[in-house]
């Protein structure tokens, strides 16, 4: 039962704490670009605000557009319960593993491509159409770098993978594992729609990919969208954090265990953040025809990463 | 039938079996004889699905009893050994999938055809549907070569005229044509690989063909397995022998298209597990690898021509091309694993892959059957002419999106789990200490992942741009909603959908039990179930579908309930932004064509695609643009340098075979004449 409850709360704290965490790369982006920029809170005000405001649809959209926010979110939501953020082993880990994660998201991803199409606009039929390449060109990515996380671990069990390395911390540093983390690097800011693949601060629709298929959205089905995007990017950092260096995550259901492992997680998120807001400073946005060759080189990074796990082995 | 001869035979699978011959046979005479084609219509369906019930009952009486059925009748063609049925596990199996995909196609005929009345004939085309569905029933319950032979050349001939129902249509009768060739091409290897299996006597059961293989040279095994792989394949649709499905598939009635493209390629799947698990027994470990590369060849190159298809069907089809290409990836896999006595990966592999076969019937008759509404409404299968449906064909729009959904690979549906457990199944392989295995199946990974990515971005294309938006042409604006008959078809297919993919843990554990007795498995597989989840020994992982679907529900109705409770302020409708521009048209909507053109440009080297742009200014100024025209087009690869080429070939040799046929009977007889001597000549010589 406390093992239930802890599983429950850790995935309702994710939700709560994902758009902080957007905020924060806000936030350090604008101090490194010498800007005052918002506090890290701000995306809890915007939030509050939309769900305040009034839902303008367009005339042309069907059911399917406003059902979509709340399949985008709820697939989201269960994508997060399936991370281990706390605690292996845990109950819910028999419910899914690593690929039913991915495929959940890869869901919402579909319904709000459908959506962007749904209100009959250019600029969503174009957002819908880009990023739908980008996830497809992407899943190869990850289904290697998942077999080749797996092949070590013995199991695409997210929580088996944790347990494993936590095991054999050795593991960690063996290639296999880091060119597997190179390629869910590459990977994460392509899903999420970061430099150099979409520019999440871009106020130019050309250049748009996943603003340009929500641009339709407003009132609470925006913030819908907007949280699970946050809560998408969430996932990734802890896939990337406990995944790969497992350290601080806890493997017993005492009180001490779970602080350590609750500070552990949000040092790993802010770590990630300030990884994120310096490469995001750093690079400029690639132009879309040059994306593909971005995903081809981290799939050959997974290939890579496959390969060495097998002769690791 | 005095002869008739069924030994220990439960009763009720006889009774089903001839209710479902007699069925079928009855609907085939009542449509030909009906006074009206309104009763044509009832009386085709009455039959197809009493048959396809019937078939049903027979197949689970088979699984659930685990006792084949068996029945000859050794009169009737008795120089070719009689014909022979015997119903096992695996022909049970396929029986099924003729029922999943017959009964609801054969409801849906009631409704769809109704438009062909005054048009084409109701009476042959319900005569040929029922024996397409009698043939293909018998041939997966054929027990000797001659009874296969026939049963599946009579589904060929059957089929064939079934896609030239609309024969006045200028591309029928080239699909026809294509259709045709393909699949005598594939009889004829088929033939051969039963030939070198057939020995000396008169009789010709599948148990002497069994015994004859086992004392065959390995290399000459290796030759059957080759020519049947290939045979099959062509029935099946592997690349590069699958050119016929893009033609012929949008060619047939839609629900006839639903048939071939759910069930009957399908068929050739079937015949390669029965040459390779069967009559064959083990073989060497290339054969897997063999239909592993084929699989990923078709399953890549399937999706790719399916994503730039404008024509809905047509894009269906190449999406079958993708779908048997995954179903041969888990069956290369299998027979792989199986050489290298690896039982359980095996059984996983080869479950995987039935249940992907089992559920691309439901969904991909689901999506046929929903663009043949399209179809029927608009008139059009240009998807670029299409759009806003979903507002005049909301049944259709729903269960064609669960349809494609299911095949994108989203969950909670089957496609998902069946995806899931292919990737799963192919893990071990990864692991395997066999040269070259380890790479070619990395590579076969990745091809079945960027399959499943670009299948969804395929059918995110399929549904949004027919459904959502605005309507492209005034046929789109003018639909309306399909029959009764034609929706409840649908919604069956669409409920299978979710029931095979929450049922995952008692179908693959059924599936892993009907494998075992064949090509060496104990028929005792390992569970690869704990209480509601996979979990898979031997592979890696495990996942409850039942739950993801559960949680999936939970989280979106939580969701609606907190935002509803929330409160926040009302709707309000609105236009959609243009930038300033009021006044929204269709023209300002992306196209099928726009949709596709990110991965046209990224897979520009595979696609060499031919534009034509001719931009028309004004005679006083060039900046005032009169009108533009583009025409672009993407001829595949292996049709351009494969296919046309032998096209050619033959029609030269025809040509040439012309200075022979005078036209004078003299020169006939006198044809016959030479004939007859060197024919006379040669028994002389053999004789002396």
């Amino acid at each position: 039962m406390l093992a239930w409850t802890v599983d429950a709360a850790q995935g309702l704290a994710a939700l709560l704490l994902a758009p902080g965490v957007v905020g924060l790369v806000r936030w350090l982006k604008a101090r490194l670009q010498s800007r005052r920029g918002a506090p890290p809170w701000q995306p809890y005000r915007e939030l509050r605000k939309l769900f305040a405001k009034e839902v303008v649809v367009s005339t042309n959209a069907s059911w399917l557009f406003r059902l979509a926010p709340y399949v985008v979110f709820a697939s989201t939501t269960a994508a997060a319960f399936l991370v281990p953020f706390l605690v292996v082993p845990r109950p819910l880990d028999a419910v899914g593993d690593l690929l039913v994660l991915v495929y959940l998201l890869l869901l919402g991803t579909v319904f709000l491509a459908l959506a962007g199409l749904d209100p009959g606009s250019a600029f969503g039929g174009m957002g819908s159409s880009r990023e739908m390449t980008v996830a497809a060109l992407a899943e190869p990515t990850i289904a290697l770098a998942i077999f080749g996380l797996a092949l070590s671990a013995g199991s695409t069990n997210l929580g088996q993978i944790v347990a494993r390395t936590l095991a054999d911390p050795a593991s960690a540093l063996s290639p296999g594992h880091l060119l597997a983390f190179a390629a869910l690097f590459v990977v994460m800011l392509a899903e999420n729609g970061r430099l150099p693949v979409d520019n999440p601060a871009t106020h130019l629709e050309l250049t748009m990919i996943h603003e340009a298929m929500v641009l339709e959205y407003s009132g609470r089905y925006l913030a819908l969208v907007e949280w699970a995007a946050a809560l998408k990017l969430l996932v990734f950092f802890s896939l990337l954090g406990n995944l790969f260096v497992p350290w601080g995550v806890a493997v017993a259901l005492t009180p001490g265990a779970l602080a350590v492992a609750a500070g552990s997680i949000v040092a790993k998120f802010v770590v990630l953040a300030v990884g994120i807001a310096v490469f995001e400073t750093r690079v400029a946005k690639l132009r879309l025809f040059r994306v593909p060759e971005l995903l081809s080189a981290s799939f050959v990074l997974a290939l890579l990463a496959v390969t060495s796990s097998f002769l690791a082995r | 039938m005095s002869a008739l001869a069924a030994p220990s035979a439960p009763d009720l699978a006889s009774a089903a079996f001839l209710l479902m011959v007699g069925a079928y046979t009855a609907g085939a005479l009542g449509a030909l004889t009906a006074g009206s084609s309104a009763l044509a219509r009832s009386v085709t369906a009455a039959g197809a699905l009493l048959g396809a019930a019937a078939g049903l009952v027979l197949a689970l009486a088979v699984l659930i009893a685990g006792a084949p059925f068996a029945l000859t009748v050794p009169d009737l063609l008795s120089p070719g050994g009689g014909l022979a049925l015997r119903l096992d596990a695996l022909g049970a199996f396929f029986l099924l999938l003729i029922a999943v995909g017959g009964l609801p196609s054969a409801l849906y005929g009631v409704g769809y055809t109704a438009g062909y009345a005054g048009r084409y004939s109701l009476r042959w085309l319900g005569a040929m549907l029922n024996l397409f569905l009698l043939t293909m029933s018998l041939v997966v319950l054929a027990d000797n070569v001659l009874t296969f032979l026939l049963t599946w050349e009579a589904m060929s001939l059957t089929s064939y005229f079934l896609v030239m129902t609309e024969h006045d249509r200028d591309d029928t009768a080239a699909a026809g044509g294509w259709y045709l060739a393909m699949t005598h091409a594939g009889l004829a290897f088929i033939l051969t690989a039963f030939v070198m299996l057939i020995p000396p006597g008169p009789t010709s059961t599948f148990a002497e063909l069994r015994s004859t293989a086992a004392t065959l040279a390995p290399a000459a095994r290796s030759v059957v397995f080759t020519l049947a792989a290939l045979g099959f394949g062509a029935k099946a649709g592997l690349v590069p022998l699958h050119v016929w499905l893009p033609r012929a598939h949008p060619a047939a009635p839609s629900h006839v298209s639903a048939l071939m493209s759910g069930v009957m390629v399908k068929l050739g799947v079937y015949g390669v597990l029965r040459f390779a698990l069967d009559l064959l027994g083990e073989g060497p470990a290339w054969w897997g690898g063999l239909l592993i590369a084929l699989g990923a060849a078709s399953a890549l190159l399937g999706v790719l021509y399916a994503l730039m298809e404008d024509d809905l069907k047509r894009l269906l089809a190449y999406s079958t091309v993708e779908n048997v290409g995954l179903v041969f990836i888990g069956v290369g896999a299998g027979l792989l694993f199986a050489s290298l006595d690896q039982e359980a990966s095996a059984v996983l592999a080869l479950a995987a892959a039935l249940y992907h076969a089992l559920n691309h019937a439901a969904f991909k008759s689901l999506l046929f059957l929903g663009a043949g509404a399209v179809v029927h409404a608009t008139g059009t299968r240009n998807l670029n002419r299409l759009g806003g449906l979903v507002r005049t064909m909301p049944w259709t729009a729903a269960c064609f999106l669960v349809g494609a959904l299911a095949i994108g690979g989203l969950p909670p549906l089957n496609g998902f789990v069946s995806e899931w457990l292919l990737l799963q199944s192919l893990l071990p392989a990864i692991a395997s200490a066999a040269p070259l295995v380890p790479p070619l199946v990395t590579l076969a990974v990745g091809a079945v992942a960027l399959t499943a990515g670009l299948a969804a971005a395929g059918f995110v294309k399929a549904f949004g741009i027919a459904f959502l938006a605005l309507p492209r042409s005034p046929g789109a604006a003018a639909a309306h909603e399909a029959t009764t008959s034609m929706r409840v078809a649908m919604a069956a297919l669409a409920v299978l959908c979710a029931l095979f993919g929450v049922g995952a843990v008692v179908i693959v554990q059924r599936l892993a039990a009907l494998l075992g007795g064949y090509d060496g498995l104990t028929g005792r597989p390992a569970p690869l179930a704990e209480g509601l989840s996979l979990a898979l020994p031997g592979a890696f992982g495990g996942m409850s579908p039942p739950l993801v679907a559960l949680g999936l529900a939970v989280a979106v109705a939580g969701v609606w309930v907190a935002v509803r409770l929330a409160g926040g302020r009302g709707l309000r409708r609105g236009d959609t932004w243009g930038c300033g521009r009021i006044g929204q048209t269709a023209r300002m909507e992306y196209t099928s064509t726009a949709y596709a053109e990110p991965l046209r440009r990224v897979f520009a080297e595979l696609y060499r695609p031919t534009e034509d742009l001719t931009v028309d200014v004004h005679p006083e100024s060039r900046y005032f643009v009169q009108s533009i025209a583009y025409r672009s087009e993407i001829v595949p690869w292996f049709e351009r340098y494969l296919y046309a080429p032998l096209v050619r070939r033959v029609g030269a040799w025809a040509d040439w075979t012309r200075a022979i046929q005078s036209g004078s009977a003299h020169g006939y007889l006198a044809y016959l004449m030479i004939a007859l001597l060197v024919l006379l000549a040669i028994a002389l010589a053999r004789s002396g």
